[in-house]
């Protein structure tokens, strides 16, 4: 449950958001993926207010979550292929991804037969094949070596010039990318800040 | 309709890859009509009765395939990437509606002919085009209803209970107007066309159910 979480994102910036096991970080991000309905407050994305617009938003946004959201019967190009479908991707799109992430030659393999690390850069592709322009990533580094790591950095790092909601376990990573910084405590605020400005003794509460 | 054939497309891809829910349902039907040989104590059967053992063993068949219908969406996440599509929901309904409606198709392409040589006394020659027309309407009641039932269902923690307990109360007037529409053409020197009225009953059923499930489900949907 979220209570008092009241934040601005600017357009192109990312937001990491901060907190243990349960504290509310993948609430958050279900709420502004159109997923989990506020019960009250408002929540406005790309200015349109959720969830009764949330039509609106849906084509714009992309999720990375623990789940990587793929068939596991089926390969990778078909899962990619029909998630394309559902968003209106030409396939052409579906190569280029694989090409990014290293995964041509494994892409007719069934999902289950791969590894986690491969699995998770499938869920990268998925998530930005229609190219949103708001990316909300649940511990989007999970399972990736660091050759992969470097793979998808142009997909969902900074480089992607996406608006970014990022959760992460490694606080120190989290604030290296961010231009925003959200504490969660039990679902509510702990701070909002800017990185520079992040109270190290308030970051060890969070994780205490 | 690109989405619908979409989720259609992908879920007899699904099932051609897993090949679990259409063996199930063909091999409890068939396994069914034994039990009934055994069970009845006769060689053959006819009329009204050899509709009701037909109609309830297709019945039950077919919620083996609606208690799986949603397991991939629950268990993969097919849920949240669907619902994370700038697409109409409702397609997701008449997708799953449509997959579930081939699976009785298949099922009773098998089931039927090894009713007739297992059970069924009569030929089953000219009353095939009857049988034909009151099974694709039952169908279509038993895709619809058990589309909606599974997506109530799937999203609980007794999804295997509250499919039958929601499902069968609800496909009772289809069942009864697949029987009563199936009985005239099974009997010895029965008719060759179903009764009119019992296949208008039918056709009702299956619209009333088919917009009532339309206007609901996208709130099935929704966390």
């Amino acid at each position: 449950m979220l209570r008092n979480v009241s934040l601005q994102v600017p357009a192109g910036s990312t937001l990491a958001v901060l907190g243990r096991n349960g504290a509310g970080k993948s609430t958050l991000l279900r709420i502004l993926a159109t997923l989990l309905r506020p019960h009250a407050g408002e929540v406005l994305v790309f200015g349109e207010a959720l969830p009764r617009r949330g039509f609106a938003v849906r084509g714009r946004l992309g999720l990375l979550a623990h789940d990587p959201l793929l068939y596991r019967d089926l390969s990778g190009r078909e899962n990619l292929s029909y998630h394309a479908r559902l968003h209106g991707v030409a396939p052409d799109r579906i190569e280029q991804l694989l090409d990014a992430v290293g995964m041509r030659e494994r892409a007719d393999e069934p999902v289950r037969l791969l590894s986690r690390g491969l699995v998770q850069r499938l869920a990268v592709c998925r998530t930005v094949l229609h190219a949103p322009s708001l990316l909300l990533l649940d511990e989007p580094l999970a399972n990736l070596d660091p050759a992969a790591t470097e793979l998808v950095g142009p997909l969902i790092g900074r480089r992607s010039g996406a608006t970014r909601v990022l959760t992460s376990h490694d606080p120190q990573a989290a604030l290296a990318e961010a231009d925003v910084v959200l504490g969660l405590e039990d679902g509510r605020t702990a701070f909002v800040t800017t990185p520079d400005k992040v109270d190290a003794a308030a970051v060890k509460r969070l994780y205490a | 309709m690109r989405t619908v054939m979409t989720v259609l497309r992908k879920d007899l891809l699904l099932e051609l890859r897993g090949f679990e829910t259409l063996p199930a349902m063909i091999l409890f039907a068939i396994v069914t009509f034994v039990i009934f040989h055994f069970g009845l104590n006769r060689d053959t059967i006819d009329g009204q009765l050899a509709a009701g053992v037909l109609t309830v063993t297709l019945l039950f068949a077919a919620m083996l395939g609606i208690n799986r219908l949603f397991v991939a969406e629950r268990e993969q996440g097919g849920f949240d990437a669907f619902l994370l599509a700038p697409v109409d929901r409702s397609a997701l309904l008449v997708a799953k509606a449509t997959a579930l409606f081939l699976f009785l198709v298949v099922l009773e392409v098998i089931a039927v002919p090894a009713f007739g040589l297992l059970l069924l006394g009569p030929s089953l020659g000219h009353a095939l085009p009857g049988l034909i027309a009151v099974l694709a309407l039952g169908d279509v009641a038993l895709a619809v209803i058990g589309t909606l039932v599974s997506a109530i269902a799937v999203q609980t923690r007794a999804r295997d209970l509250i499919g039958p307990i929601i499902g069968l109360p609800l496909l009772l007037p289809a069942l009864i107007g697949m029987a009563r529409g199936a009985g005239p053409l099974l009997a010895a020197h029965g008719s060759s066309s179903p009764p009119g009225r019992w296949v208008a009953i039918l056709a009702l059923y299956d619209v009333v159910f088919a917009l009532l499930s339309y206007a609901v489900f996208d709130f099935l949907l929704e966390d």
